[in-house]
């Protein structure tokens, strides 16, 4: 299996806000993405899980090392990596297919084109009916789910996801969960996916990383297969309570406590 | 009653417990403007203040129908129509104007330094939000003129550009400026870097950024310096007026008051203050269909 998205020894370091000294957000951190791959950071904030993808967007430049995609070196943000956020990334004078078409505009594609695209993408999220609302009368979960499809929208090899269930509570997220799936298993795109819940991270990757604070890095990486079992049973509550699922997310948990701790007491004179 | 039951129902259904402000005004505020004119007319059909300081409203409302030379426009209509045979009544007007001729010149005079504000400082605000240099050069002078009184450099723009027209219309103009680039700057600063960094990653060039995103993002903030930018403006047009102006309402307000026409200086306030209410309830319409999503993202 060859890398798509190859990230080799990268490190970013931030002048620290407070005293005069560095902040190592990744340190060293290497890491490759091959084709349909789903790829979940997990780790405590501050971890550098979000300045990973930033560099991976584009957004930020790493300090050192290199990342390249199908060989290229990356230079900068580009469509062939579409981004989805926790939140406040919509266009609110725009409706909801205006703005999931927003990336075809920028193209220069032709109004009744985009739209056609557009449509496509919102019925991959369920939201076909919706396309006429201003986006600021939707739900979180709705918002969202526009969000996916304006990522879709540009058709990027890549989906970057920022936290982006971070601000929904517990129910929409186990729907979104599943929905991004199959947006997932439909599209076969390469995700990132970064998350606060181990749950959410171990359901869903198919190769799951988790990070280390201070400097971040990854401790350890899981190759999982229930995303694979979920596709194929279709029942998400089922493999959650699965004792397989429990054994491995128990193991996670101590992992980052474990970190947490030795965080701490490495931090100590 | 049926209204009032309407109105309390409507101040029920509205936000939650605790919020500060909530219901609605409006039928507060008619009855302070009634109460208010009933307050003026009541004291002076008692004679209570003499008519120089403050005439009263029958007072003002002849003086208007005399300076809007009433009975000879509407008697010129009923001419027109073959109603009457001749027209009998004069057009007097004040300060050998009409009233509609006052309004209009400083109509003329508010709107023309308005409209130059928007088309210059609305671009120079975004070019200083969304760059440095823009920013360094522009701000000390925006920031040094904009407290300072118009009144103050009135006689500057007399000697630079002397006693026409251009020399009026810029002191508005540089009133109504200020207010209009800082909004814009600060319009700049409203949308977040997640909608930037989202266009980024959709391949958005720095310009689309700047047209399809940021000065989208920008619009309500654009629009309330221009609510704002206009109210300058009338407040600057009675200086801009003071100095060989023919006709205006400032020009009107300051001969009356030489006269002590006490009354026309009350009809001159009424008149700029409903104009500029006017607007600004336009501009409160544009607001709301313009950008609805204000404040909801």
């Amino acid at each position: 299996m060859t890398a798509v998205l190859r990230l080799n020894e990268i490190s970013v370091v931030f002048p620290s806000l407070v005293g005069g000294g560095n902040l190592t957000a990744l340190d060293r951190v290497s890491l490759d993405f091959g084709p349909e791959e789903f790829v979940v950071a997990l780790g405590a904030s501050g971890c550098g899980k979000s300045t990973l993808l930033n560099v991976m967007a584009g957004f930020i430049k790493p300090t050192s090392g290199d990342i390249t995609l199908h060989d290229e070196p990356v230079t900068g943000p580009g469509k062939d990596r579409g981004v989805v956020f926790q939140r406040h990334a919509l266009l609110p004078w725009l409706n909801v297919i205006d703005n999931v078409a927003f990336g075809l505009k920028l193209q220069g594609v032709g109004e009744s084109e985009r739209r056609a695209v557009a449509q496509e993408n919102l019925e991959l999220v369920g939201l076909s009916e919706f396309h006429a609302h201003p986006v600021y009368q939707l739900s979180g979960g709705m918002q969202q789910r526009v969000g996916l499809a304006r990522a879709l929208t540009s058709n990027p090899e890549i989906l970057l996801m920022d936290e982006p269930l971070g601000a929904l509570d517990a129910f929409t997220r186990e729907n979104m969960q599943e929905l991004i799936l199959d947006v997932w298993r439909r599209t076969r795109k390469i995700v990132f996916f970064i998350t606060h819940s181990v749950e959410e991270a171990l359901f869903m990757a198919t190769k799951l990383i988790v990070m280390s604070p201070r400097p971040g890095r990854i401790a350890r990486e899981y190759d999982l297969e229930f995303s694979a079992r979920y596709s194929e049973l279709g029942n998400a509550r089922a493999i959650k309570s699965d004792h397989e699922f429990i054994a491995v997310r128990e193991e996670v948990l101590s992992l980052i406590h474990g970190e947490q701790a030795g965080g701490t007491e490495a931090t100590d004179p | 009653m049926n209204l009032l039951a309407r109105f309390r129902k409507r101040e029920e259904a509205v936000d939650p417990y605790g919020t500060p402000g909530t219901g609605r005004s409006t039928l507060i505020s008619v009855t302070t403007i009634a109460a208010i004119l009933a307050a003026w007319w009541l004291v002076t059909q008692l004679e209570l203040i003499r008519p120089l300081f403050l005439p009263s409203p029958e007072l003002v409302i002849a003086k208007f129908l005399k300076i809007s030379c009433f009975d000879h426009y509407w008697q010129s209509g009923a001419a027109a129509l073959g109603l009457v045979d001749e027209v009998v009544a004069e057009c007097e007007g004040f300060s050998e104007n009409a009233l509609h001729q006052h309004v209009l010149w400083s109509l003329y005079r508010v709107f023309s330094a308005f409209l130059l504000a928007v088309v210059t400082a609305v671009p120079i605000g975004i070019t200083m939000g969304m760059n440095r240099y823009a920013r360094g050069v522009f701000d000390p002078p925006i920031e040094f003129y904009r407290p300072i009184p118009p009144l103050a450099y009135l006689p500057l723009t007399i000697i630079w550009f002397g006693i026409g027209d251009f020399g009026k219309i810029f002191l508005i103009y540089l009133a109504c400026f200020a207010p209009l680039a800082i909004s814009a700057r600060s319009g700049v600063r409203s949308c977040s870097i997640e909608q930037i960094h989202a266009a980024y990653s959709m391949g958005a060039t720095q310009g689309q950024i700047v047209r399809q995103v940021v000065m989208k993002a920008a619009l309500p903030e654009i629009l309330t310096g221009m609510r704002i930018s206009i109210a300058f403006g009338w407040t600057t047009l009675v200086a801009a007026e003071m100095v060989a102006a023919k006709a205006g309402i400032g020009v009107m307000v300051l001969n009356a008051a030489r006269f002590l026409a006490t009354d026309i200086v009350f009809l001159g306030i009424v008149v700029i203050g409903l104009i500029a209410f006017f607007f600004d309830s336009l501009m409160r319409w544009v607001e709301r269909s313009l950008v609805p999503w204000k404040g909801k993202m």
